[in-house]
């Protein structure tokens, strides 16, 4: 057991938390806006985004070191400023275009994309494909030198905000169902897309249908070969898991819900004074510090290249639930008041990003592989029970 | 960075694993009820053998020096394997108790003596959290008078007892004006019991500027070690289930090709892996981050505990009528897990402790 990260890295972050002080007042709220971008190109000259993408592509270029990117992470959400721009091109498309796309891919895409000066949004899922995504039927036939692609997506996230999209379609229709698939990437402005918005439970516009009618797309806007699209994706669901996992902004609400319990009468009490809600409070406490404790041992095993067994399998089960279950405290915590939602109620607390967190995270225990998915993983690959029978992923 | 077992600690457990055995320890377990053992010699002199009773005992009184970390490394082994054996009183807190708070004489008598596994001591703590009504011990001019209840490792050659007060004393088994009286619990693998003191003589363990300090840190260190052994009980539960979901079958299929059994086993597995590193970090906590040590042990207990009890619970679901029959023996891992879950505070009490440790608690 050896819990500092060392000289190098605490000089590291020393850098880290002063280039913070020099620079906090031009980081952007949230949003895309002109600030965001600008300050996106700083953290990238500074290697604190896009840290380890070469160069070439239009990223800082640094070796890997797990701990660095950790301490930038910690020291930015310490600070509360924004550590830059998100959404799933950053998070997803790059990585995997990293590992498996082509050399003119990576120079194309990878820089815009990190620059935010392209949004993706991500076209896996359709009505009859989510959990058994597998299934998925909108196809892509090769006419001439073009896919011409029709059918339906589902859920898909910011498809309204996005310029492209990375999406899967079936191109090989006799092939076994994993092996007919492949990945493609196109304009949202290609003629033959419909975008139809779908209101989600927190009153947002989050995600839409999209609907493709013959639209057309260069042969070579693929990504790994015909067929390949399974594997391709399979890349990408790993990284979508491990990014939802942050126990420290799960400490950060906690700490919330205890000012809250503080700040708060009921009947002329604290609620910090009933025993009951502390408990509860206690309790989830004592999960949060589990699962800090855990992503600690997965962070050391990916720096030691150290095996974790089955603690890194559980996180996406473990800590959406988790998550879900602590904003729940701090509604019934504020009995009542619990309920306001929306914008300018009044006595609203917190901004209403209780409830808000509370349903959101509802939807990251379905999206991105649900819970009853994610124990079927951990009782086959984990634990060596027996496939589902038709779960057999290729 | 290194969140993880070392290389020696890992080893440590492979061999006291390799000792304990995977059927043998449960047979031994089971002997050791139906004859109404108190000490298991047998499995005693392998303990010492293997350096686990004198474990955390400097090496200069005879011990092999390792850490808390460690410690709680060998609990869970123990749990794993329900062993009939002394360790949280006799090999962890009472060595603690007169390292921090013992003469340099008393440490040179008992050290050496529970090193050894030559005697074994029993430690009185409950009086000091969760003190129940009728009980207490009071020291005065050197006497003890009154009764502690569910005193840890029983059998006993000596007793490591705390006061009212905060004060700490040396009692021995046999000083005169001692009742001891065995209470039968749910776990026979570890002897439970109660002390009544009729102005007994006792040596204080009085070198430590701060005793009640002392006693904080023995209760701290005991929830931590009690964790890790249901820790260790609760993985082997999942273990068994695992194994036996898939020779078990039912309607011509291995039970665990149903769902509704994988999902119990993956829950467990779900629920369980973050205790272990959450034991690991209070482990490490108690002697090297003193400044989380007590709020952290806190959890490792209730958060485990809680754990522990559901697994128990659904890992003996997963063997149906099996589960519930003396044959298997699983029961004896799920009455461990569930004497390890009262002992120094069950969640709830415990969780108020770290209320209170926090200042969110009046
Ligand atoms: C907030 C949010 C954002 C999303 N964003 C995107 C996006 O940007 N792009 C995209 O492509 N998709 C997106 N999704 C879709 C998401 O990945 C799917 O919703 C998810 O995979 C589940 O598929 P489904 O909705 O069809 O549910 P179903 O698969 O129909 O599942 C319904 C129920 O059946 C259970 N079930 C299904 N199969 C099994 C099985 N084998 N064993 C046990 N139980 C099973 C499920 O656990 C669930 O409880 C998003 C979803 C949400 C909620």
């Amino acid at each position: 057991m050896e819990l500092s990260y060392g000289a190098e890295h605490e000089a590291f972050r020393r850098e880290v938390v002063e280039f913070l002080q020099t620079h906090r007042d031009q980081a952007p709220g949230s949003g895309r806006g002109a600030s965001a971008l600008a300050w996106q190109k700083l953290l990238i000259a500074h290697g604190y985004a896009g840290r380890t993408i070469p160069k070439e592509y239009g990223g800082y270029g640094a070796a890997p070191d797990i701990l660095k990117s950790r301490i930038i992470a910690e020291e930015f959400a310490k600070a509360q400023v924004s550590p830059g721009l998100g959404g799933q091109g950053i998070s997803m498309l790059i990585p995997t275009l990293l590992e498996v796309g082509s050399e003119e891919q990576k120079r194309d895409i990878i820089g815009p994309t990190l620059r935010g000066e392209r949004i993706w949004c991500q076209g896996y899922s359709e009505p009859g494909a989510g959990s058994d995504l597998a299934n998925l039927r909108t196809k892509a036939d090769l006419d001439g030198d073009e896919w011409v692609i029709n059918g339906q997506k589902i859920w898909t996230s910011t498809a309204h905000l996005a310029d492209w999209i990375f999406c899967l379609v079936r191109t090989e229709p006799d092939a076994p169902k994993h092996q007919g698939i492949s990945f493609l990437l196109f304009s949202m402005k290609s003629p033959g897309i419909e975008i139809r918005p779908l209101i989600d439970m927190t009153n947002g516009h989050s995600f839409n249908e999209v609907f493709f009618t013959d639209v057309r797309v260069p042969a070579g806007q693929i990504v790994g070969k015909r067929g390949e699209g399974w594997k391709v994706a399979n890349a990408i669901l790993k990284h979508e898991r491990g990014s939802l996992a942050d126990p420290n902004v799960m400490l950060s609400r906690l700490n919330g819900i205890k000012e809250l319990m503080r700040s708060e009468t009921i009947d002329g009490r604290r609620l910090i004074y009933s025993p009951v809600f502390r408990d509860r409070l206690m309790r989830v406490e004592g999960e949060v510090m589990a699962m800090r404790c855990n992503d600690l041992r997965l962070l050391s095993g990916a720096v030691n290249n150290a095996d974790v067994g089955i603690a890194g399998m559980i996180v996406k089960l473990q800590t959406t639930e988790l998550r879900h279950e602590l904003e729940r405290l701090a509604i019934d915590v504020m009995g009542e008041m619990g309920v306001l939602y929306g914008e300018g109620a009044p006595h609203l607390r917190g901004n209403g990003s209780w409830q808000w967190n509370y349903m959101f995270f509802l939807g990251l225990i379905i999206g991105g592989g649900t819970s009853q998915i994610q124990k079927n993983i951990i009782a086959e690959r984990g634990l060596g029970m027996p496939r589902e029978p038709k779960l057999a992923i290729g | 960075m290194e969140f993880g077992l070392s290389q020696e600690q890992t080893m440590l457990q492979d061999s006291l694993t390799r000792f304990l055995g995977d059927s043998g320890s449960l047979a031994r377990a089971r002997v050791f009820n139906a004859n109404n053992e108190g000490r298991a010699p047998d499995v005693l002199a392998g303990l010492a053998e293997l350096g686990v009773t004198g474990l955390i005992i400097p090496e200069e009184h005879g011990g092999v020096g390792l850490g808390l970390l460690d410690a709680a490394l060998v609990s869970e082994v123990l749990g794993r394997h329900v062993t009939p054996a002394p360790f949280i009183g006799s090999s962890v807190l009472a060595p603690l108790a007169l390292m921090r708070a013992g003469s340099a004489g008393q440490q040179a008598v008992w050290l050496p003596k529970l090193a050894s596994g030559a005697a074994v001591a029993g430690v009185a703590l409950s009086e000091a959290t969760g003190a129940r009504e009728n009980a207490g011990v009071t020291a005065s001019g050197g006497r003890l008078s009154g009764r502690a209840l569910f005193v840890i490792d029983f059998e006993a050659d000596v007793y490591v007892v705390a006061d009212k007060a905060g004060g700490l004393h040396l009692v021995a088994a046999d000083a005169k004006g001692l009742t001891r009286t065995r209470l039968p619990t749910i776990d026979t693998t570890r002897p439970v019991g109660e002390l009544n003191f009729d102005n007994v003589e006792a040596e204080p363990l009085a070198a430590a500027a701060d005793s009640a300090a002392v006693v904080r840190f023995l209760i701290d260190t005991g929830r931590v070690m009690y964790a890790a052994d249901t820790l260790g009980a609760a993985s082997a539960m999942i273990d068994q289930a695992v194994a036996y979901a898939k020779e078990r079958k039912q309607f011509e299929r291995a039970i665990a090709t149903f769902q509704a059994v994988k999902h119990m086993c993956a829950e467990m597995a779900a629920a369980l892996e973050p205790c272990r590193s959450l034991v690991w970090y209070a482990g490490h906590a108690l002697e090297s981050l003193p400044a989380e040590a007590s709020v952290t042990a806190c959890h490792a207990k209730a958060h485990t505990s809680e754990v522990g009890t559901r697994v128990a619970k659904t890992a003996t679901e997963v063997h149906g009528g099996m589960g519930f029959t003396d044959l298997v023996g699983l029961h004896y891992w799920f009455k461990r897990i569930g004497l390890n879950r009262q002992m120094l505070g069950g969640p709830e009490a415990v969780r108020e402790d770290a209320a209170r440790l926090q200042a969110l608690a009046a």
